[in-house]
């Protein structure tokens, strides 16, 4: 008997124009101690059937159809009263990023306490010896203490233990995570991911896991349910559908998920996309404006070299030089970047890989060290002249499509801004021409020209930024996590097109990811980064082949993927 | 947390001495004040000597000095126009302006944040509409309109109200005069109290409102109701106090204004404040009055700087330890 039983759930948003039908006759089912999988892309559904089991649906959003049994008992047409009885005591939830899940301005001992003699009959100090022992539980050291402490005063991965716990203050029989390890680094993933895993089994949970993650379904689920834009394309045993999937969906999600253990050379893509195939103007780079008078000079030995980059920043400031603190982003970063290659930087947050891009942009000043662009000194450019001229062979796309755009500008005024700033065409009607191949070579179409970034996917408006960054006709590219933040399917076009572009115009890139695979089919070479220093370069293959320092081993171990299923399988299999 | 605090009053201090040279700079050049005292018919001679009585031919340096010293002891010199000492010529008036503003302020907080509030989480019920347009007509009719209206209706069509001054007062200390105690009193006050505190009241009621569905949006909020919180406890434990730190730093602001500029409700309901006194002074070219009234006026904005300071670091734990390590 499942614990959780969703028949039929058809979830609709009502709007003026129309209905959207966000998700649709999808059927679940979990047992007690059980993990399932929800996994799927961005729009496809899964954070709405999660939101629909607790009851939290965003206005205007109503369960069209379909029922929901929580243990035997029908929940999805209970009063709002009795719903919010049920979350917290008899369904936990867990979102996706825990810097914000906590209220910032309540200690963890008030928001577990509050919880908890929500939901069970004790006493004030009944409950906080509760709370003492689920952060235990979760893997807090020194619960007595740390208690006390506001959500501030936690790291990222101990933020989301107590989000966890507070998710299970009053033992539910079914726990919610939406996107539980989104958020984290990989090293942190692994262990939110491992205490899941425990807590479920210890307590005998049924727990739905909502991501869009195919690793974090391999690691952590027994059963898995793929959904694609509102409807449940294939549900079943994990192993059996990770390892021979039916529906086609299915087949190229798996195939697009970048490959840590082979390189390819193109990325796979997901081509189970209705009407994506437009066939786009290619321009000829040879006879195009693009391509023409790329006037830099060829140079001897490294496009970009980098020495001993020292980077601080003042934590506490103080009148007497002596007693300032700082911390030190950068600690004595070397490495060259030849022309024509891409150039990999590694590393969990922290590590200071965006600052080593934000120093070669010049957004920062080092407080050490040299860097040499084509044989110039970049840290002591003075001149206005130089600085901008520096600009146009250099530029930069940003982690977020969303914030990196400005949003009242029009397309076609994005793309032609670098244009006319560094006068690189005579005419306006020149630059229009210039503007249109772009969108056009960047596959996103003359029609974006008019329109406003609202009115792109994330992806296309990586596309925008990529437009943008050649409009300059730029030869060194950074690009810092330029596909964090979007789905596999549309990571692998854009990490295609900017493999294409590369060939095509011979850019050098300083590529950052914290994403191992991402990282494996994108460059030469590959820089391990830690707490400011770089720890290892090497070749792409020998770094993944035999890594040297025991922090790119742990990395490696880390990294989350489909191969640890059936790993894991054979063993259980052979045991 | 001490060198935070005592970190604010040294910039507190900084900000006493500039405006305590400007309003020294008053004397200096709006006018000779010597002109000012006396007729046309005193002689050069006569004039000389009131210079040299005053301090006025001593070096600026001095003369400054002496100002703040006499500034620090309550001592802003005499009045032109009444020849009386500035200090107690404000003394005698600030009660009754501190109390208009304190009775305005309260009015605008106690009706602006539960205002705020609902129409907040209530953003399509017709309260809310009404509570946002009636809003629009405060922050839209100028003061003095606002004022005049209400005297129309309330003290010469209704006759419930007095329509000025601040009726019967009871001393309460040698420089204190207050109409709360009275019926009378507290009837007078009424109308001014509503007629300066509506803007603010407007003020904060839209921002409160703005705030209240911002923190509504946010993770822990859909956190705390996924907890099963009841609303009462997510609206008014989690939510109000994530909007405070943006409400304090204007009802703060406000509240400054609300004493240092409430000319313009004195003067329309004749009521003996500050600000009819600061009026004249104006009329009158009474400089130390001008200057006196600068210097209380900032002093008032810097010391509700500094409370609201703390209160950020009261309500905030995150700046508490930023501070603390700082």
């Amino acid at each position: 008997m499942s614990i959780l039983d969703i028949r039929g759930l058809t979830v609709q948003f009502p709007s003026r124009k129309d209905v959207f039908t966000a998700s649709r006759n999808v059927n679940l089912s979990v047992d007690a101690g059980k993990i399932l999988g929800v996994v799927g892309e961005s729009g496809a559904g899964k954070s709405t059937v999660g939101n629909a089991t607790i009851g939290l649906l965003e206005h205007p959003g109503r369960i069209a159809e379909g029922e929901i049994h929580l243990d035997g008992q029908r929940i999805d047409n209970l009063d709002p009263e009795s719903m919010r009885k049920l979350r917290g005591k008899r369904i936990g939830m867990i979102f996706q990023d825990p810097l914000t899940s906590l209220d910032p301005l309540q200690t963890i001992e008030f928001q577990l306490i509050e919880t908890i003699r929500l939901h069970l009959p004790l006493s004030k100090e009944e409950a906080r010896a509760r709370a003492v022992d689920l952060l235990n539980q979760v893997g807090i050291p020194n619960p007595e203490e740390r208690i006390s402490q506001y959500p501030h005063q936690f790291s990222g991965g101990m933020r989301q233990r107590v989000v966890i716990a507070l998710a299970l203050c009053a033992d539910p029989e079914v726990v919610i995570a939406d996107e539980p390890t989104t958020a984290l680094d990989v090293s942190i993933q692994a262990q939110i991911l491992k205490l899941m895993k425990r807590l479920c089994e210890e307590k005998n949970v049924a727990m739905v896991v909502i991501t869009h993650d195919m690793g974090v379904i391999a690691d952590l689920t027994d059963h898995v349910a793929v959904m694609y834009r509102g409807d449940l394309v294939e549900y079943g045993e994990s192993r059996q559908v990770l390892g021979a999937p039916k529906h086609p969906y299915t087949q190229s999600l798996i195939a697009a998920v970048p490959r840590p253990d082979v390189k390819v050379h193109r990325f796979p893509q997901v081509d189970y996309i209705e009407g994506s195939a437009k066939p786009f103007k290619q321009i000829d780079i040879s006879t195009h404006w693009l391509g023409k008078a790329r006037d830099y000079k060829p140079v001897d030995g490294p496009l970009l070299s980098v020495k001993d980059i020292t980077m601080k920043f003042l934590t506490k400031d103080s009148w007497f030089p002596k007693n300032r603190e700082y911390f030190t982003a950068l600690d004595k970063v070397g490495f060259d970047i030849y022309a024509g290659e891409t150039f990999g930087l590694v590393g969990e947050s922290g590590s200071g890989k965006s600052t080593v891009a934000r120093v070669i942009t010049g957004l920062y000043h080092p407080a050490g060290g040299t860097a040499h662009f084509a044989g110039q000194e970049l840290t002591s450019l003075k001149d206005k002249k130089q600085v901008l001229a520096m600009r146009r062979q250099m530029q930069m796309i940003f982690q977020d499509p969303f914030s990196s755009l400005n949003s009242r500008m029009r397309v076609r005024d994005i793309v032609a801004e670098p244009i006319k700033f560094h006068k690189l065409a005579s005419t306006n009607s020149e630059v229009n021409q210039i503007v249109d191949d772009l969108l056009e070579h960047v596959g996103l179409g003359v029609a974006a020209a008019a329109k406003f970034p609202h009115e792109f996917s994330g992806g296309q408006r990586q596309r925008i930024s990529i437009a943008r960054a050649l409009a300059t006709r730029p030869r060194f590219l950074v690009c810092d996590e330029p596909t964090s933040a979007l789905d596999v399917s549309i990571q692998a076009q854009i990490l295609n097109l900017l493999k294409d572009l590369q060939d095509e115009l011979g850019l050098t890139m300083l590529f950052i990811s914290h994403d191992l695979a991402v990282i494996r089919q994108m460059c030469n070479r590959i820089g391990v980064m830690r707490h400011g220093q770089l720890l290892e370069v090497s070749e792409t293959e020998e770094l993944f082949d035999t890594p040297k320092h025991a922090y790119t081993k742990e990395l490696l171990s880390l990294m989350p993927s489909m191969e640890g299923l059936s790993r894991s399988n054979l063993e259980e299999e052979l045991a | 947390m001490f060198g935070f605090i005592s970190r604010r009053i040294a910039m507190a201090l900084v900000v006493m001495f500039v405006v305590a040279l400007i309003s020294f700079l008053l004397f200096r050049f709006v006018g000779d004040p010597v002109n000012q005292m006396v007729g046309v018919e005193t002689t050069p001679e006569q004039r000389e000597a009131l210079r040299q009585r005053l301090g006025l031919n001593d070096p600026v340096l001095t003369q400054f000095f002496r100002y703040i010293w006499g500034a620090v002891q309550f001592d802003f010199g005499n009045s032109y126009q009444f020849k009386q000492p500035v200090a107690d010529l404000i003394g005698r008036r600030l009660p009754a302006t501190l109390e208009l503003s304190f009775a305005s302020a309260i009015f605008a907080l106690l009706l602006g944040i539960p205002m705020g509030v609902y129409t907040g989480l209530n953003r399509d019920s017709w309260l809310s509409k009404v509570f946002l347009s009636v809003s629009l007509v405060g922050i839209s009719l100028p003061t003095f309109f606002i004022g005049i209206l209400f005297i129309f209706l309330f003290s010469v069509t209704l006759q419930w109200l007095p329509s000025f001054g601040r009726g019967e007062v009871v001393q309460i200390a040698p420089f204190w005069d207050t109409g709360f105690l009275t019926a009378s009193g507290l009837k007078a006050i009424i109308l001014p109290a509503i007629t300066l505190g509506l803007y603010q009241m407007t003020l904060i009621m839209r921002l409160i409102r703005a705030e209240m569905l911002e923190v509504m949006r946010t993770d822990h909020i859909k956190f705390a109701r996924a907890r099963g919180l009841p609303n009462r406890s997510v609206y008014y434990v989690h939510a109000l106090k994530n909007t405070m730190v943006p409400v304090i730093t204007i009802t703060g602001l406000q509240l400054g204004s609300i004493i240092a500029f409430a000319i313009i409700t004195e003067t329309v309901f004749q009521w003996p404040g500050m600000g009819i006194l600061f009026l004249q002074a104006v009329q009158n070219v009474d400089i130390p009055i001008m200057a006196a009234y600068l210097l209380l006026t900032a002093f008032i904005f810097v010391v509700i700087n500094l409370i609201v300071d703390l209160l950020y670091v009261v309500i905030d734990p995150r700046l508490r330890t930023e501070r603390g390590r700082a």
